[in-house]
């Protein structure tokens, strides 16, 4: 019988802690299909962070390590550092990499550290159980903005790749959705592009991934998904917000 | 016979932990140990290391716990404030069994505290200083010297037990200078099966972690800890002692403060008063064995030290509180003079214990 579909090689057969209709099942795929696609299952060292994703370690089938909450990108940099030919990459959630680690974000953007991040923005603390994100929105009800986000009280959601990309460091800084089939293909081809980029040397990319998490929002994982669409996207538009490479011969 | 040099302590630390084959240091600015940084900055580029100031010390500690998670013999420095800032990283480090050397060279506390001298780190360093169960070695030294061979020894002791190796300097030592020399040392290579290297498609993935969400699992690694942790309380423990044959007062001093300690005792012999030191160079594990036997023979000890009294609880526990522990001790940056370890010792002498 022809194989038409099968697991990428880069993951393990652990299955995964998500919820139902969690999209962190569909970005780990992606990443471990540009794995694949690459051939760099061998070389690749992951990053996991604090949050929904901290067992990433047992589901990429490369090197891992588990970093402290947001600290990711400087111990990518040290791996990086130490192995310049490994291919380098961190998988970090909103509240790891746009509050409690946003230094180490901007510090490894601005020295263009060679690595590859991966930023699920879903609004929200999931593993905590639902707490109010750097990148919730204004208005949005969680656990800790129960009446919703009063922007006076507590301040605006940062749009995390727009600050990116005024910095001259990073090479390449995207963002992207996985809210409907065009959206995912279109999620791979700047995923793959944010790995590129680090095997050809040029630098610091960033994908943020816009995400939904069904459980917190407290919505059907149909109706989260719209939500992206409704809310989540009109804030944090898809785009490449950086890519200093562009229009460069291939 | 290898050359004599002179050298800032702090220097003295960054060329030894080159010659231990260190090529990664990732730190951050901080008074008084930014030489060490400085030094670094100097050489790694020119021997094809790598130096890397950080954003932050929390940035630079993460930074060693990837590079040694990378399997490289890697290194910070800090001072006190510094220190506190890693302290989570220290914790992910010892809960993960990565080998790395951290150097704190102190300074007054608490808070932003001072920039001169102090060992009221001690409770930081050898107690833990991040969160949960862990150990440090703790390195003590005493001398410029010595700056760079415990700091060769540090290396060498991360590797072999996978753990951090912290060198508790303070101002005084890591500022002043002193003729040394470099013997040529051999250096130990570790195999490093459990290290990032990418699994080239030909093993299964190493993971470098500290999570065990099932309690009876992360007991089991907290107790498997603990038996590398007996090993090496039972094998590397280290001090010096100082006329302690026929000692009736004992003094307890480490680092810069041992020196005027020395200073203090040969006074006192002179006056005929039997003193003596004991130098823990190891904090932890602290050197109990010569406390067990002098416990038996002094009248008492006295912890000098330059805090409000931490390794005094350590002499406690070593003598089982078997003869009198009086504190001589200044703060706050000020340094102990001679004299007043010499009085402690007269009243200790007859029996008048502050």
């Amino acid at each position: 019988m022809a194989v038409v579909f099968e697991k990428p090689k880069s993951l393990t057969d652990v299955p995964f802690h998500y919820c139902p209709g969690c999209p962190h099942g569909i970005i780990h795929r992606l990443v471990a299909e540009v794995i694949d696609e690459l051939g760099i299952e061998g070389t690749a060292i992951g990053v996991a962070p604090v949050g929904c994703a901290v067992m990433a370690y047992d589901y990429f089938a490369c090197d891992m390590i588990e970093a402290p909450h947001g600290r990711a990108p400087a111990v990518a940099t040290g791996i990086k550092r130490c192995r310049p030919e490994n291919v380098v990459f961190t998988y970090q959630g909103d509240g790891d990499l746009a509050s409690i680690g946003m230094a180490e974000t901007v510090h490894s953007a601005a020295r263009n550290e060679n690595i590859t991040v991966i930023f699920v923005n879903n609004a929200i603390y999931g593993m905590t159980g639902g707490q109010m994100a750097p990148t919730s929105l204004p208005g949005q009800v969680t656990q800790t903005s129960p009446y919703g986000r009063d922007v006076n009280h507590c301040g605006w959601p940062i749009r995390v790749s727009e600050m990116l990309a005024t910095l001259e460091g990073p090479e390449y800084v995207a963002r992207v959705a996985v809210n409907n089939v065009k959206n995912v293909k279109n999620a791979k081809k700047v995923i793959k592009k944010a790995f590129e980029n680090q095997i050809a040397g040029k630098g610091f990319s960033l994908v943020e991934v816009v995400s939904a998490c069904p459980t917190n929002w407290g919505m059907t994982p149909k109706a989260a998904l719209e939500w992206v669409e409704s809310d989540m996207l009109p804030y944090y538009p898809i785009g490449v917000y950086k890519d200093r490479s562009a229009g460069e011969e291939k | 016979m290898a050359d004599r040099i002179l050298m800032k302590g702090n220097e003295a630390i960054a060329e030894a932990a080159i010659r231990a084959g260190c090529r990664h240091y990732f730190g951050y600015p901080i008074t008084p140990q930014t030489e060490i940084a400085a030094y670094m900055a100097k050489k790694m580029p020119k021997i094809g290391g790598v130096f890397l100031q950080a954003e932050s010390e929390i940035a630079s500690i993460n930074m060693v716990y990837g590079a040694a998670a990378a399997g490289m013999r890697v290194m910070t420095s800090s001072s006190s404030p510094g220190v506190s800032l890693k302290a989570e990283g220290l914790s992910y480090i010892a809960g993960s069994d990565v080998p790395a050397l951290v150097v704190n060279v102190q300074r007054g506390g608490p808070g932003l505290g001072g920039i001169q001298p102090s060992q009221s780190d001690y409770f930081q360093a050898t107690k833990g200083g991040g969160h949960g169960d862990y150990r440090m070695i703790v390195l003590a030294p005493a001398s410029v010297q010595e700056m760079a061979s415990l700091t060769i020894k540090g290396f060498d002791l991360a590797d072999k037990y996978c753990i951090t190796s912290m060198i508790l300097a303070d101002g005084t030592i890591g500022q002043m200078m002193e003729p040394i020399t470099f013997e040529d040392t051999e250096i130990k290579t570790y195999e490093k099966p459990w290290a990032l290297t990418g699994t080239g498609c030909a093993r299964k993935h190493n993971i470098i972690n500290s999570l065990y969400l099932k309690p009876d699992e992360l007991e089991k690694k907290n107790f498997e800890r603990y038996e590398k942790y007996k090993e090496i309380e039972k094998n590397e423990a280290m001090w010096e002692e100082y006329m302690m044959d026929d000692a009736e007062v004992c003094v307890v001093a480490f680092g810069i403060t041992s020196r005027v300690a020395k200073n203090a005792v040969l006074t006192a012999r002179k006056e005929g008063i039997k003193a003596g030191l004991i130098r823990p160079i190891t904090l932890w594990p602290f050197p109990n064995a010569p406390f067990e036997a002098a416990a038996d023979k002094v009248k008492a000890f006295i912890s000098a030290e330059l805090s409000m009294g931490q390794m005094i609880e350590d002499i406690k526990l070593a003598t089982k509180c078997k003869k009198p522990v009086t504190l001589c001790n200044r703060c706050g940056g000020m340094i102990l003079a001679p004299d007043e370890i010499l009085d402690a010792i007269r009243n200790a002498e007859k029996g008048e214990l502050a």
